[in-house]
């Protein structure tokens, strides 16, 4: 029996079992993939959100500034990648000043700290790229861009290190009430909870409506992206986001904590929440907005597209509450989700205790995360370090420079792997130009070396991404 | 600050290039030369050309790629060069009198070397899916040729059992007929060109003896499967490259092999502030395969990407000579002398090397380029300086993109250039 | 029946017609070698067979094979279905013969490479 069940190991999910890891309770974290992050919290924009844009009623509105706050604490505690580059909210024309005004009032409401109001001489200056036509623009300096997988699966590890049981490839398909416990069934098991948390994304409706009357329908919205090489050379300092028109919420143009530039994403609701699949059109469509704020932008740089799958809702607002007895709904997180995704956690967590869930604290909790970042070694201090730790003297990902033992130790952190994009999202492996081409084989090896697992049987992704086939010259067939 | 050891040339990459380079440098009287390599072992990309077909030129046999760069490997015990393997070079600094390479390897840690001269030749990468955004899902599945080439020719793995293969360059090409000997099914080479990208030889030996076929002026328009590839959408395209409505053909394959083109790899370079030339994506380079940045080399496909390894060679040699030469007399060209640029018109889609020293050139100078559309008839390849006046010119029978052309001129010709620009065309 | 074939021996690619009733005469041909080409790939086509093999002890699993002469272009799934049953030990050097007289050939089946 566990204390506490959680559904869904995305930000929200592992978030609130990283903040559940310090208090003495036995906790479950459910994931339907074969690793952590792998939804929402894998593909979207990496933005900490300054937060000037929610309406100040509502939970967005009132968790957005803490957010922002809260995440750059993790950031230093947790070790994750992290730029506070501000964004920049630009103007085209008289209405967007409007509109920038605007924007600027809400930001007052909601605590936002620091914003500016910039006429076109000064937007230029900081953003030299930026297009001719653009008058002015907001700027918001305590926000930035984050590694968003990294985020997640940071939180999971300290958790997991720090008592939580992770159990993937479990995809929840019934919840029944018992007299003192709920009883999760999933297509292989079956676990008893006291407390149950839904944080299952774009599916959180489902498993609302599991155990109690429908409140809100998820409407799962695909967002398109290009990421661009740093090759191009800085193209922008902050985040860059036009005002919203009627057509179109505005293509956004952001630095990424690699270096490299992020454009996107549109918005569209499909049928289907596992449709990542990019379309010509809207890529072109994406570009083109993009142009109009950066002319310069070079989509001959394009190092990968990809889509994210938003949980945006009928309902306007997080839907944070007990929605059944001991039944948490941390459910239908949109924008800014991941930079409120530790007060959400929080916050649950109050409700859970209002619930009647003791929470004493351990004695000797530790929610650090130590790892060391090869490219971050100050070059006096790398020949020392290399000679006690040859491992990491052994580049594999010539891109990013990324070397052996930075490899090792994320597989040796406690989450299982599966997959090489468990290592990319893990040490940044095959993250950068050539997109795994060169390092896939030398870090299958090492997945090999360390967990046993046969190169045959190593995933690129989730669940059925095989890479391999089988061996030649039927070499599998005889050993 | 610890101690930085010296050498008179560093040679990064263990390739054709850096392997001829470094040849070359020793045969011209250097004796302390390093060449560093990422690989645990010499030959580069070579090792995984199991197929024949190498040295035709250079050697007048046909060799397979790791018998071609085993012809180098053996001559380096008769040499001084030292070779790091499993060696990565992360930066290159350049100052007046010495090149910076930090280099790193587990076995010998974080080091940095200096030398009079660096060659570069860390060669190319491939482009992928992402670089020409092929729209549709992120399943696996999707290989570039070369690393498929890795799988099955080195690591001893298929990666599929049913292949399309974008793209009619010579790996695509060669890929095609080792997956079908290996037992996969290729149902089709696409190309988006109205011509073929790789060589004749290749098109009748690897396509058409498996009965493959070949779709030109055709593109994938889209891939489908959640998780694998399960089908892939092929268009034919009009003449600007746009996919034609209504021409859609759907192939279920569980593989999309992409040979779409090489990029020369040159982020070391570019690091170092050697200046580049976007047409080739390599480094702009003298008659000597000295680039703009005093003392640092180039040769091999990270100067430009090259479809003859024997050509590299005869380049890498080159540039060794040059280097070498640089090291001996502390830079043997003098700078105050005439700089004749070289300039293209549309037809011509660079050239190798962009920039003459006439002081430099011996007796003539070899300018390599290719060709942006097929020839079929004969015609004249021209050479003109700033007053319009024919300075020399070349017949060919016939020229095809995927065929790199060289021509030498005479630097009697060059002496009697007015001005300081030298345009190529070619003339029908 | 005159079939048609693209020569390879230079990048030209001269689109060759080859009359097998009229004792394999080559038309569309810009040189002589055309000519050759035309009648041998007609008449008895050949083709060098470059593959790998499985090898033990040594650090890499498979070594390159080829032929070391051209063998009949029928033969090739032949030549390929004893590559695919060889085992090599290390150390190997280019050029040790793996397989002599391949299929009654006078072709032999080599190393490639110095493995171990």
């Amino acid at each position: 029996m566990f204390d506490v069940l959680i559904i869904g190991a995305g930000i929200i999910g592992c978030a609130t079992a990283y903040k559940l890891s310090q208090f003495n309770l036995n906790v479950l974290l459910l994931d339907k993939e074969n690793d952590v992050s792998l939804g929402a919290s894998r593909a979207n924009t990496a933005i900490i959100h300054g937060g000037y844009d929610p309406d100040p009623a509502t939970l967005m509105g009132k968790y957005n500034v803490k957010g922002v706050k809260r995440c750059i604490e993790l950031v230093d505690i947790l070790n994750i990648e992290f730029k506070k580059s501000g964004s920049l909210i630009i103007a085209f024309d008289e209405n967007d000043l409007i509109k920038l005004d605007m924007y600027y009032d809400r930001g007052l409401l909601n605590g936002v700290e620091g914003m500016e109001m910039l006429d076109g001489e000064e937007t230029h200056r900081r953003e030299p790229n930026l297009s001719e036509e653009v008058i002015g623009a907001l700027w918001v300096p305590e926000s930035g861009v984050i590694n968003p997988w990294e985020f997640t699966i940071a939180m999971a590890e300290v958790a997991v290190r720090e008592g939580v049981q992770l159990e993937l490839n479990q995809k929840v398909i019934d919840i029944q009430k018992a007299s003192d416990c709920y009883l999760i069934k999933t297509e292989t098991d079956q676990f008893q909870a006291r407390y149950v948390v839904n944080a299952a994304g774009v599916y959180s409706d489902k498993i609302h409506n599991m155990v109690t009357e429908p409140a809100f329908k998820i409407n799962p919205t695909r967002g398109q992206y290009f990421l661009l090489d740093r090759s191009a050379g800085e193209t922008v300092k902050a985040v860059i986001f036009p005002c919203p028109t009627e057509l179109t919420k505005g293509i956004l143009i952001s630095p990424t904590v690699h270096d490299n530039i992020l454009v996107g994403p549109d918005s569209e609701v499909i049928s289907d929440p596992e449709d990542t699949s990019t379309t010509r059109e809207t890529l072109d469509f994406i570009a083109k907005q993009a142009q109009r704020s950066v002319p310069c932008l070079d989509f001959r740089c394009n190092i990968r597209n990809y889509s994210g799958i938003r949980a945006n809702s009928d309902y306007n607002d997080f839907f944070v509450k007990i929605s059944a007895p001991n039944f948490l709904d941390l459910a239908a997180i949109k924008s800014p989700g991941l930079t409120c995704a530790p007060i959400i956690a929080e916050e649950g967590i109050k409700l859970l205790a209002e619930e009647g869930l003791k929470l004493n604290k351990k004695a000797n909790w530790d929610g650090t995360r130590k790892l060391i970042r090869f490219k971050e070694i100050p070059e006096a201090e790398r020949a020392d370090f290399i000679k006690e730790n040859p491992e990491y003297g052994r580049i594999i990902c010539r891109c990013e420079h990324i070397t052996e033992g930075e490899i090792v130790t994320a597989i040796r952190r406690g989450l299982p792997i599966f997959s090489l994009d468990a290592i990319k999202r893990r040490a940044g492996s095959g993250l950068g130009r050539c997109q795994g081409g060169f390092c896939g084989p030398r870090v299958q090896e090492i997945i090999t070396r360390e967990t046993g697992i046969s190169p045959l049987d190593i995933l690129l992704d989730k669940a059925g991404s095989y890479i391999l086939v089988d061996q030649t010259k039927n070499a599998d067939k005889e050993d | 600050m610890q101690n930085i050891k010296e050498y008179q040339l560093i040679v990064i990459g263990g390739g054709p290039a850096g392997l001829a380079a470094a040849l070359g440098a020793a045969k011209n009287g250097l004796n302390d030369i390093l060449i560093v390599e990422r690989d645990k072992y010499l030959g580069g990309i070579l090792n995984q050309c199991i197929h024949n077909g190498f040295g035709l030129h250079y050697f007048k046999e046909e060799l397979t790629g790791p018998e071609y760069s085993k012809r180098f490997i053996d001559l380096l015990p008769e040499t001084s060069i030292a070779v790091a393997l499993d060696t990565m070079a992360l930066n290159l600094e350049n100052s007046e009198d010495w090149r910076y390479v930090h280099v790193m390897s587990s076995a010998d840690g974080y080091r940095i070397l200096r030398s009079r001269a660096v060659i570069l030749a860390m060669g190319c990468r491939e482009r992928t899916r992402m670089n020409i955004q092929i729209p549709g899902t992120r399943a696996a599945g999707i290989f570039n040729a070369g690393q498929a080439q890795l799988y099955v020719n080195i690591e001893g793995y298929m990666v599929g059992k049913k292949v399309i293969i974008l793209g009619s360059g010579d790996v695509g090409l060669i890929m095609a007929r080792r997956m079908t000997l290996e037992g996969a099914e290729v149902v089709a080479c696409v190309e988006v060109m109205p011509y073929p990208g790789g060589l004749n030889r290749n098109i009748v030996q690897c396509l058409q003896d498996f009965d493959i076929p070949l779709y030109l002026s055709h593109t994938i328009t889209d891939i489908k499967g959640q998780n694998r590839v399960e089908q892939v959408t092929v268009q034919e395209v009009d003449q600007n490259g746009k996919p034609i409505a209504g021409t859609e053909i759907y192939y279920d394959v569980d593989t999309v092999l992409l040979s779409v083109g090489l990029i020369p790899e040159n982020e070391l370079s570019r690091e170092a502030g050697v200046p580049l030339d976007p047409r080739t994506s390599g480094p702009i380079v003298y008659e000597n395969k000295e680039t703009l940045a005093q003392g640092i080399f180039a040769c091999g496909n990270v100067l430009h990407v090259h479809d003859l390894v024997d050509f590299v060679t005869e380049e890498a040699e080159s540039a060794g000579h040059a280097a070498a030469c640089f090291v001996q007399s502390g830079g043997c060209v003098k700078q105050d002398g005439k700089i004749i640029s070289l300039k293209t018109d549309s037809n011509i889609g660079y050239t190798v090397p962009q920039q003459i020293r006439i002081d430099d050139v011996e007796k003539a100078v070899r300018v390599f380029f290719r060709v942006r559309k097929i020839f079929k008839e004969p015609s004249r390849i021209v050479f003109r300086d700033q007053s319009k006046s024919e300075i020399a010119s070349f017949k060919r029978l016939f020229m095809f993109p995927a065929e790199m052309e060289n021509v030498n001129l005479p630097r009697q010709l060059l002496e009697k250039i007015s001005g300081t620009e030298l345009t190529v065309s070619v003339e029908e | 029946m005159v079939q048609e074939i693209i020569c390879i021996v230079c990048p030209r690619g001269c689109h060759l017609k080859v009359d097998p009733e009229n004792d394999y005469e080559v038309t569309g041909n810009a040189c002589p070698r055309g000519i050759s080409y035309g009648k041998a790939e007609l008449k008895n086509p050949t083709r060098v067979i470059t593959s790998t093999v499985k090898i033990k002890g040594a650090d890499l699993t498979r070594c390159p094979v080829k032929t070391n002469k051209a063998v009949p272009k029928a033969k090739m799934q032949e030549v390929m279905e004893l590559i695919n049953g060889v085992t090599l030990k290390a150390p190997v050097k280019v050029g040790d013969v793996i397989i002599e007289r391949l299929l009654d050939t006078d072709a032999s089946l080599v190393v490639c490479r110095d493995i171990g």
